[in-house]
This record gives C-alpha cells, structure tokens and sequence, in this order.
C-alpha cells in the first residue's frame, strides 16, 4: 500500500434528480490523515455526494480530483481503483455468503473464472490484525451482529486497497460504547495515512471524530471548516437553518390505569429462534414508555406481536384488560391499537393508493364509511379533505399516490390515520426515522398530544436522545426481555447505552 | 379550481397511458411484420386483411363479438387475479373444468325451463373453474407455492381431466353407436342455448353478459370494501396485514373468482356457441385472455374494448390465413409480443425520469411534483 | 416381471430425463442470478424447432444443435432486454416469452414442412461390450451421446457455480445486487449472461428432444417439459445435484406412465399422463416453503437509484 491519496477535492458538484436539485454547487476538499464530517439533515445531499464520490451516482456539473488531477469515476469499480472505498449505512454484504467469500467477490472482480480464496484469506488476516479488528473469515454474514458486520464492512474496503474511507452513518445502529470504540479506530486508521469522510446527523459525535467539518443543507455548501471553531448549538442551527428546539414531554406524576399488559411473552423471530424471551411490560394511559435498544434485540417482534401479526408462542397480552394473545390482527385494531410501523412506506402505507385511500385504511368497514360492502364515497372524500387540511400534509390533491411524497408527509398521513382514531393504545416504531428535523418536530409534538389525550404511547427507537427527551420511563430491551425500566429523570445516556449492551451489575 | 387541475392531471395520466398501449402494441405489430417475411408472407396484406376485412360484412363483426365475449370473460378474472397480486396463468385450464362443469349439469337437465337451467349452467361452470383457480390460490396462500407454476401444470391436467371425460363418461351416444368416437358431448336441449343476438350469425348474448360483468367488476374492485381489500393485498401485502386484512384469503379469493370467470367463458362457448362440450372448446383464451387484460390497463373498463380489439385480431387472422397463407397461430406469437411490448413500456409510466419526457412528448409540460428522491423513506 | 418393470422404468426413464435436466440447469444459473425465467418452455419449442429444421434441411445434428443453442442463446437476450433492461415484471415477461415460442415454432413448421417428418438425427452409441452387461449394461452404455454430456455437464455446472469467481458473482447478485454493485460488479451484465447460458441450456435441451429423443418435430413438443424444468429448479434448492435428482424423478414417474400402457395395465390414459404434472404440484407444495436458502432476489429488477 504504497500510493495513498495526498488530497481529493469535490469541485463544483451539482446533481439534479427529476423535480429536485439534489445538490447545488459544493465543493470540499479533504487531505491525508484528516477526518472530515459531513454534516446535514436528511435529505440534505449528504448521501448523494458520496455516492457521486463512489460512482454509483454521476454527477450532472462539477470535477473531482484527487492529487490535483481530474478523475471520473464512473463506477464504484472506478472508485476503488482510485483506492477509494465506502461503507454504505445499510451494509453491502450478501448475507448467505462467508466473509470471506464477501471480500473475495470485490478482489476477483475482473478475473472471470479465477478465485484464489487462500490469498484473500491472508490479505484480510494482514489489516484485521493491522487494526485489531477480529473476524472470523468461514462465519456468514447472516450469521454475525451489527457492530460485526460493520467491522467486516471495514476489513473488506481496507482489504480492496481503499486508503480513502467514506462512512455513511456508520453509528447508527452502535450503543454509545460501540461508537466509542469505533471512533478510536477511525482516529488509528487516520493516523496511519488514511483519510476518512464521516456522514452523520449526530451533533456530539462528530465533534469527537473529525478534524474538519462540511455542513450541507438542502443541497448546498453552508459551512466548512475546522471542527474546533465552532460548538455544538452552532453547528445545529446551520444544519436547520433556523434555531430549533425539538419538545420535550413536561412533566408528569401522574398516570393512569394500565392499558397495555404484556406477560412473560416468548415469540420466535424471521430465523426461527426465540425473538422474546418472556418478555414483561406494563403500559400506563397517558405516558410514554420508550424502548431503548440496539436494533435486532426483539424490537420488531414486541411491535410485531402487539398488532397480531406474529404469533405469541407463550404469554398473555392485554389491551386494556382484554386478552388479546393471538387474536387476528382486525380484532387487535377493533380492541384499540395503533400502530406506526418501522417500515413506513410499504408497511404504514399502500404505496400505490391514493392518500385518500390511505387515509381510510384502518376504518372504511365502519358504518359510516361504508354501508354493507360499498364504500360512501363523499364521506370518504371529506374525511379525507379535513385529515389532510387539519395534520397539514402536502399533497397535490387527495387522489395523489402516496409513494410520490416525502418521507415526512407520509407519516403524517400515518399520524393523521392512526391518532384520528383514538386508540387507547399507540405504537411508534422509528416514527421519525429518516425524516428531517422539521418533520420530526412535528411528529414529536403529535405524539406529546396523543400522550396529553390520554392515550398510552409506546416509543420504540434508537436515537437515545429521541427517548430522553419525549418519554416518562424508559424500558431496555436486550435479547428479547427487558433488561431494566428506567424513570425518564434518573435515565441517561451512558446507563442506557451500558444496559443496550447488556450490562446491568454496574453498581 | 383544485378540481380542474385535478382533472387534468388525470387526463394527462390517461392520455399516457393510452399512448403506451397503443405505442406497444405498434411495436409489436412491426416485429410481427418481420415474422410475416419469415413465414413467407406479406406482412402489409396480411395486416391489411387482419384488420379491415372483417369489417367488410355482417359474418365478419359478428364473429368478432363473438370472439370478444369469451376473452372479455377470461380477461376479467385475471385483471381481478392480478390486481390482488397474483398471477393466473390458468386461464385455459379454467376454462375447460368449467366448460366441462357446465355441460355436465346440462345434460344431466335437459327437461328444466331456460330460465332455471342457463343460471344453473352458468353457475356449474363458475364453481368448476373457481375450483381450478382455488387449487393454485390455496397453495400459494396457504403453502407459498408459485400460482404461475402451479396454474400452468394445472392446465395440462385439466386437459386430460377434460379429454378423459369426453372420451369417456360424458360422450355423445350417438357417437359411440356409430363408432366414430369424436370425443364430444351430445348436442344439449335447446332451453340451454343462450339466445341469439341477430339470426343467420352465431352472435349470441354472451357478450351482453360479459359487459354486464365487466361493469359488476369494477364496482366490485373499487366501490367496495371487498375490492378495497383484494387491491390493497395486490399492491403491498405488508401494509395489508398490519391494516388487519386477512392477506391469504384475499389472494384465495382473487383466485377463486379469477377462476370462476374463465369457467364462465367456458359457460358462453358451450350454450352459445357450439351448444355442446368438444374438444378444441377454448382455442386459446386462456392465454389470449393474459393479453386483453395487460392491454386493456387491468381495468375492467378498459377490458371492454381491449377484448373487442383481440376478437378482430382472432377473427382476422383467421381470414388473413386463407389470403396470404400463412398459418393463424402467428397470432398467438404475435400476441406473445405484445406482452413483452407493453410490459417493457410500463417502465415508461413508472420511472420519474422516462415519464417525464413521455409527457413531453405527448405536449404536457409536466414537472411532476414531490418526486423526492434525494430523501430517504 | 417387478424387476423387470423396474429396470425398464429406469432404461426408459433416462432419455427424458436430459431435456429436465438441461433446462434446469441452464435455469439454476438464470435463477441464481435474481431472474426468473418463465419463458425455458417457449425457448424449447423454438430450439426443437430450428434444430430439427436445419437436420431436416442441411442433414447435419451436430449444427442442428448448434443452431438450436444459438436460438436460445437470442431468445435469453430478449428476456434479458425486456425483464433487465425495461426491468418488466418476470413471470409475465416469461408469458410472453413462451407465446412468442410456441405461435413462431408451430407457424414456421407449417410453413416449412407441413406434415410430420422425421429425420436422421443422432441416435444413441452401443459401446462394445460393456452395452452386453446385464441390467447396468442398456441403464449406463447404450445411450445417446447427449445424455453422457448433461450429465457430465452436472459437475461442471457444480464447479462454475461454486468455486469461480464468475460463480461468486452470480450467487452474489442474485442475492444482494446492491452488495455486487457497490464492489465493482455490474450487475446487469451478470444477469444477462446467466440468462444467455440458460437460453443456450434451454435451446441445448430443445434440440435433444427433437434431433435426439423423438426423431421429429410436433406442435408443442415440449408438453410442459419447460415448466418442469423451472419447477425443478426450486425442487433441487438451486443445487446441480439437487436439480439432477428432480431430472430424474420426473422421467421416472414419466417413465412409469409409458410403461404401464405399454404392459397394457388397465387404467385410463389422461389418468396416467397427468402424473408427472400432478407430481410437480406436489412437490412444488412440499418444498417451497425453505426459500431462506435460494437467491433471495429472485424476481426483483435491481436499479441503482432506487435502492432502500
């Protein structure tokens, strides 16, 4: 590895997909051995200028250039010839694959029929050990954590030759101690003459890893500079464009009856083992309980079972004193349940109806939407007319398919759905994923109101600072029970992000 | 005023979707022509005659309608199948159980008024091909099995199941007594003959029934909650069950009515058209039927001219065959085509990028709104 | 006489299992690679065809079959144009794919030949001696050369498949496309020569039962043989061996069917013919629900932009 690249710079770079200017004139430069943040909102262009940077998308305007010459990178092969390597935030491994067949995929590349295993066994040995980064090269991906995979994800781009690491979101599914320990190792490998670029959203972070900081908002350049100079608030505001100040819950001492009752549940998960393992909660009208976890740990199973769509193997769940173990998912949404799920787009919504059909989703069987089996359709019509006037969602007209809105107009089309109705009981799962901080604002407040209405709101999520400020108690899930619940006022993030690791003897 | 612009755009849409269509269907249709080079005929008077002469007299554009009433019926139950997300590739099977089905309860009551018995057919032949049709749809909701495999062995089973029973239980006496053996029913009594339309031509009312349905079903599919539920399973199955849907029951549904209509065009070919069960009853509108649907947007509405345009089609190859003589089945090649044309043109209304240019082609400055891409969902 | 049944069951059993298996073959590596191609039956028909026409014209098999891969080899590549490049929904794009097949075959017979024909064709080799044996004798040494290259194509197809790097690439492609892009594999390329070698497979499999197993052509020749070859392929988990064991299954239970009419056991012909297609059913319904090992993109059209 004797070539490293001296200094890349983005010139210029404009991208336009149709109906958007993605990104809008920036250019950064980056040198050996820094680390640059690349800081932004969703949907802010971050990820777009990576992936021009890693040829998977091209650029309509603007040059990159690495050592002050021009190159043109039309591929992520281009890009790694360039020695230029990306760890996506989803990761790019083929899950029933070994490790090592993962990295050997991208070495063999150009040979046709060619594939010397025990080669790429010792090259991936070599930086694993460089680094002190243990993988076992026969396990499958399917088979490895989160944090694991990220590692492989690492040995893999430094294995194909990359001396210039782009990191998309890389701490997003970590516990605070995972990031950590991933931020020493990103501040190794920067010493060592590599150089990296850090995509994040995460204020704190940032701060520690990076020597050097870009801020993107809406596609354009709106700061750059050392990281030094500037503090956190400061850097927050540039990302927003305004000042922001996301609601906090108030305070609240008193709840009411339990609505949501889960008892000693085991449910199995997609692979088949055991997703729950007797897992315990109660629910109380008019709080909200976060479920602070690293991803993977039963999270999608408790959502899963709560709305009937995963069969409870052992356990009883009561809705407001009605056991509903096992009943059909109809008759949990009839009991009281609602629900906002992970997916939002294909599980939420029908991405190819109309919103004014996906407004009626949970309700067109009821008498006032329908008599016998044919839908009314001018009650459907203002119904919707007044969810999308009074939750404020921008579409063209009711009629517009909902997969053509953004992220944040489609939960609130889920909002409007599932709170219009009054459940006794509400689910969120990662209701503000994804989204940028003006919709997450206003997802947040929704869910304060729901929570003032009396409603029992359970907060399923991974941004700690998400839970800290919006939940009365927090409850950590770890493989599949809960570890411990917490109070909101004694909970922070190092107890939390110790017990997201399983941790609970520290006292 | 939101209304106009509402209306518009939904113009617009139909305009594209329109042109697509016909867009693919040129397409196909000049790649037909090198075929016609191929098979040694000239492809401008084959099409020539395809598409004119049957216009030319009465035998002609009846026979049309009488083609159209079968693939109308067909083309209707796989729209239903593949707006619910399931795809019935059975058609041909379908029909002939339901063929069978029918005919058998018309034999077995020559004696019952016509107004019993022709309900009674047509309700036979429904369940017969709902059958055949709930065969696949319950393997693949309940065991995962893929419908598209499933439905086509199905079809080489009904085959024998409806060759077995013609050659066997169900032959005409007549032709055992004379020692022929041309594997057919016996003509049936007249109260189960569908009525002629115009006397001296075989058009019959089926194609009045098959119009009828096509109108039940798109009140079915997007006036109901039935049709709310059977779309909803078809476009994310996901969503669908955490909305409370019973997903698997849906898709059985989908395949027990898709079914149930092509036992019904069995239905209208035995009481309107030949009056009794024979061996080359379907003449392809199974697969046909696959044709008319995609064609016709999978919109019942849309079903309707789409089954009339494939009648002349059918019917005029048939008369191109004796003009330029080249065999009729080139049609069914020619059909193949028009699939792959319509299906590859779909990217056209799908991708943001090509649709935008297709409107503008089409002389609608569209900057189509919202389309977000950058952000992530 | 059981034994005998028995060893004619399996003398009769292997012919038909080489189509089977050639097309499934050729299928596993399209599958593989995230397509589904439903049109193999369409490309048979029209391979038989060009096969059978170029014997029947020029006299020789051995460009009969070279004809008829080249044809399948086309047919692969407008599958490929239509379900890669338009990115078209696959089950339907194979719909079409196999009407185009069967209305082009039987057209271009009738125009051509007319009647039933038959040709020379390649018939199968005695090897001396060892054909004498008893019992392994007519199952292992008196068969047509074609079958000796499927089977031999087995471990082959074993080897590409799992210790290439073009191997590699498939099954990754198949599996996780995003994963193959981002590491400088072109996706699109991977799947259009996968879908070339099963049209190629397919086009191979056409030939044989025309040049080599029945000497002639017919309208649908192929009676469905296209459809169980996709079947197999689920069958055998995507495996070369397993999809061998499918092969053979299927022509014996076929096998099973011709014998008991030709020992003229009473039972009703149609009964008898549908075995085979009621036994995929069966199958299909025993082993689809494992899907967890198979390619896990199969079906789905990769696009770049649009990626989650």
């Amino acid at each position: 590895m004797a070539e490293r690249i001296q200094q890349l710079e983005m010139k210029h770079i404009s991208k336009r997909f149709p109906g958007v200017l993605a990104l809008d004139d920036v250019s950064i430069t980056l040198k050996n051995g820094e680390i640059l943040a690349l800081l932004g909102e969703n949907g802010a262009g971050k990820t777009t200028l990576m992936n021009i940077l890693y040829g998977l998308y091209h650029q309509d305007e603007g040059t990159v250039l690495i050592d002050n010459e021009v190159i043109h990178v039309k591929s992520p092969k281009d890009a790694l010839l360039h020695k230029i390597g990306m760890v996506h935030q989803h990761f790019m491994l083929v899950p029933n694959l070994t490790v090592l067949e993962n990295i050997a995929l991208g070495y063999f590349q150009n040979t046709r029929f060619k594939l010397d295993l025990g080669l790429v066994r010792k090259k991936m040995m070599d930086i694993s050990v460089r680094y002190d980064m243990a993988v076992n090269p026969d396990a499958y991906i399917w088979q490895l954590s989160v944090g694991e995979q990220q590692r492989v994800e690492l040995v893999k781009t430094l294995t194909l030759g990359a001396n210039l690491l782009i990191l998309d979101e890389p701490t997003a599914a970590l516990t605070p101690q995972q990031t950590d320990e991933l931020i020493d190792l990103l501040k190794e490998m920067a010493k060592d003459n590599n150089s990296i670029i850090f995509i994040s959203h995460k204020l704190n972070e940032v701060k520690t890893v990076s020597s050097k900081i870009a801020v993107l908002r809406n596609g354009k350049l709106v700061h750059e500079g050392p990281t030094g100079s500037y503090s956190v608030t400061e850097l927050a505001e540039q990302m927003a464009g305004r000042q922001i100040n996301l609601p906090k819950s108030p305070e609240k001492s008193k709840f009411g009856d339990v609505m949501l009752d889960i008892k000693k549940v085991w449910a199995h998960n997609d692979q088949g083992a055991w997703g729950l393992q007797g897992l315990d909660l109660q629910l109380k009208a008019g709080e909200i309980l976060g479920i602070a976890g690293v991803s993977g740990n039963g999270q999608k199973e408790l959502a899963d079972v709560i709305n009937g769509v995963r069969k409870v193997e052992k356990g009883d769940i009561l809705l407001d004193n009605w056991n509903i173990t096992n009943h059909s998912a109809q008759k949990i949404i009839d009991q009281g349940l609602g629900y906002i799920p992970e997916d939002r787009l294909h599980e939420g919504t029908l991405p190819a109806f109309s919103v004014r059909e996906n407004l009626i989703l949970k309700d067109y069987t009821t008498s006032q939407m329908s008599s016998s089996i044919f839908l009314k359709k001018k009650v459907i019509d203002s119904f919707a007319e007044d969810l999308i006037e009074t939750f404020n969602i921008k579409c063209p007209d009711m009629y517009t398919s909902c997969a053509s809105l953004s992220g944040g107009n489609i939960q609130k089309v889920i909002l409007a759905r599932e709170i219009t109705r009054k459940p006794k009981v509400l689910i969120a799962a990662y209701p503000i994923r994804g989204l940028d901080i003006g919709a997450a604002e206003y997802v947040h407040q929704r869910l304060i109101e729901a929570r003032g209405a009396g409603m029992a709101v359970l907060l399923i999520s991974e941004e700690l600072e998400e839970i800290l400020d919006l939940c009365d108690r927090i409850a950590v899930i770890y493989e599949g029970k809960i570890l411990k619940v917490l109070s909101g006022s004694e909970a922070d993030n190092r107890k939390l992000g110790l017990l997201m690791a399983g941790v609970t003897d520290e006292e | 005023m939101k209304n106009n612009e509402e209306k518009k755009k939904q113009k617009q849409e139909r305009l594209l979707n329109l042109f697509i269509v016909v867009a693919a269907l040129l397409v196909a249709l000049f790649i037909g022509a090198l075929l016609f080079i191929i098979a040694k005929g000239n492809p401008f008077k084959a099409y020539s005659v395809m598409f004119t002469r049957p216009f030319t007299s009465l035998f002609g554009i009846t026979e049309i309608l009488v083609r159209a009433a079968p693939l109308m019926l067909v083309g209707l139950g796989i729209a239903i199948a593949f707006r619910s997300g399931i795809l019935n590739i059975g058609g041909e099977g379908q029909i002939l159980i339901g063929a069978i089905a029918g005919a058998a309860v018309a034999l077995a009551f020559p004696g019952l008024p016509k107004i019993i018995l022709l309900p009674m057919i047509f309700m036979a032949s429904f369940l017969g091909g709902a059958l055949w049709g709930g065969i696949a749809g319950w393997m693949r909701s309940y065991l995962n099995v893929n419908e598209i495999l499933s439905t086509v062995m199905l079809n080489y089973i009904a085959m024998q199941v409806y060759m077995f029973l013609l050659r066997g239980p169900l032959i005409d006496p007549k032709e055992v007594s004379y020692g022929t053996g041309v594997p057919q029913t016996a003509v049936f009594s007249k109260s189960a003959w569908l009525a002629k339309l115009i006397p001296g031509t075989r058009l019959h009312s089926g194609i009045i029934i098959a119009i009828v349905l096509a109108v039940a079903v798109y009140i079915l599919l997007w006036k109901t909650t039935i049709g709310y539920r059977m779309r909803a399973v078809g476009i994310e199955p996901k969503a669908a069950r955490t909305a409370g849907m019973n997903v698997q029951w849906y898709l059985l549904l989908a395949m027990l009515l898709s079914g149930g209509f092509a036992g019904m065009a069995g239905a209208v070919e035995i009481t309107g058209v030949h009056h009794r069960a024979l061996e080359s009853i379907s003449a392809g509108y199974g697969f046909s039927g696959i044709v008319v649907a995609l064609f016709g947007g999978l919109h019942p509405l849309g079903i309707i001219p789409s089954s009339i345009v494939f009648g002349l089609l059918i019917v005029g190859s048939d008369m191109m065959q004796r003009a330029v003589n080249v065999p009729a089945s080139i049609i069914l090649s020619i059909q193949g085509l028009i699939i792959l044309a319509i299906v590859s043109a779909q990217i056209f209304l799908v991708n943001p990028k090509y649709k935008e240019k297709m409107l503008w082609i089409l002389g609608f400055n569209a900057r189509l709104k919202n389309r977000n891409k950058g952000e992530r969902r | 006489m059981i034994v005998q049944f028995l060893v004619g069951i399996i003398i009769g059993g292997i012919p038909l299992s080489v189509s089977l298996l050639l097309a499934g073959l050729g299928e596993m590596f399209t599958q593989r690679s995230g397509v589904f191609n439903l049109g193999v039956e369409g490309i048979m028909m029209l391979s038989a065809f060009i096969g059978f026409f170029t014997v029947y014209t020029i006299g020789s098999p051995i460009l009969g079959i070279i004809a008829a891969m080249a044809v399948g080899a086309l047919m692969g590549l407008l599958m490929g144009l239509v379900s890669i490049t338009f990115k078209a929904e696959q089950g339907i794009t194979g719909i079409g794919l196999f009407m185009f097949g069967w209305g082009l075959s039987g057209t271009l017979f009738r125009v051509y030949v007319g009647g039933v024909t038959t040709i020379k064709g390649i018939d199968g080799i005695n090897i001396p001696v060892l054909s004498k044996l008893p019992v392994i004798g007519p199952i292992l040494f008196n068969q047509n050369p074609l079958v000796y290259v499927a089977y031999i194509l087995v471990p082959v197809a074993s080897w590409l498949l799992f210790k290439t790097s073009w191997g590699l690439k498939v099954r990754a492609v198949g599996t996780t496309p995003a994963a193959a892009d981002t590491v400088g594999i072109n996706v699109v390329k991977i799947r259009y020569q996968s879908l070339v070698i099963g049209g190629i497979m397919a086009g191979l499999a056409g030939a044989y039962l025309s040049i080599c197993q029945a000497h002639l052509f017919a309208d649908n020749i192929t009676a469905g043989r296209g459809f169980i070859a996709v079947a197999l392929v689920y069958f055998g988990r995507w495996k070369p061996s397993g999809i061998m064991g499918g092969a053979l299954l299927f022509s014996m239970a076929h096998s099973f069917q011709r014998l008991i009419q030709v020992y003229g056991i009473n039972f009703p012909y149609e009964i008898a013919v549908i075995i085979p297609y009621v036994l995929v059913i069966v199958v299909l319904a025993l082993t689809w629900k494992s899907q967890s090992l198979g390619p896990l993109a199969l079906g789905k059209p990769y696009d770049r932009e649009f990626r989650g």
